[in-house]
């Protein structure tokens, strides 16, 4: 499995944004952007494997399984 | 069937960042948990397609991804609210994202083009590069890039304007003036 590389850089972005007034601003805002998405996906992760998918796979995964 | 344990327990590893995924492309936590599930029947359906030793966790991302955009398209025929895009992710937030502040920009996320959002949620997120994301989504890594600068470009006025009614109607109507 490959291993996981680090998002793209925040320059990149405020570069991409054109004609703003405040590029701190700018900046400030593609911050959260990212804090944001990292909160929501990581607020999911601590919840860890619901039972329900671990019940899911052991009950496909038998030798007469059929589905 | 009986699964090689190494690729079951490789599954259950992958299934907490299925669900962050499917979260942040439908929404809602319960339809994002049946699009993981659908994902998995799938997946075990189809174990024999998947090559050992290439990357399981985007095969996995891939049919989940595949999953939802049939089941988007179906959806969004079937009901369309008057903006046309649907809403229903600003009815269910997980209890821990009880914030304001996450309320608003899931609202935000909510508003972009599905491929924007895909591109943005596979690499802002999934911790994805360019290339894997650019396999998820069957399409360049070029095509990855640019949606993935329209979507920030897009959120961050989404969320600038947002934040410019806190001062005023000038920065607001500003805001609203510098769209895309």
């Amino acid at each position: 499995m490959k291993t996981q590389k680090l998002p793209p850089k925040p320059a990149k972005v405020a570069q991409a944004r054109r004609s703003k007034p405040s590029p701190g601003l700018d900046r400030d805002i593609q911050a959260a952007i990212g804090d944001q998405l990292r909160a929501m996906h990581d607020s999911i992760l601590r919840e860890g494997v619901p039972d329900r998918f671990v019940d899911l796979l052991a009950r496909l995964d038998k030798p007469q399984g059929s589905r | 069937m009986a699964l090689n344990p190494a690729i079951r327990d490789d599954i259950i590893a992958t299934v907490p960042r299925l669900r962050a995924f499917a979260m942040s492309l439908s929404g809602n936590l319960d339809r994002a948990d049946d699009l993981v599930q659908e994902t998995l029947l799938r997946a075990l359906a189809n174990i024999d397609s998947f090559r050992p030793g290439t990357n399981l966790t985007a095969w996995l991302f891939t049919i989940l991804r595949n999953h939802f955009r049939s089941e988007y398209r179906k959806r969004r025929r079937e009901v369309e609210d008057s903006d046309g895009h649907h809403t229903e992710g600003l009815k269910s937030q997980p209890a821990q994202m009880g914030a304001v502040e996450m309320a608003e920009f899931r609202t935000a996320l909510d508003k972009l083009p599905p491929d924007q959002r895909e591109a943005l949620v596979l690499v802002g997120a999934s911790g994805f590069s360019y290339e894997e994301a650019a396999e998820i989504c069957d399409c360049a890594v070029g095509t990855i890039k640019s949606r993935l600068n329209r979507a920030r470009t897009r959120l961050g006025e989404l969320m600038d304007v947002q934040d410019a009614t806190e001062f005023g109607p000038d920065a607001s109507t500003r805001g609203i003036l510098n769209g895309p």
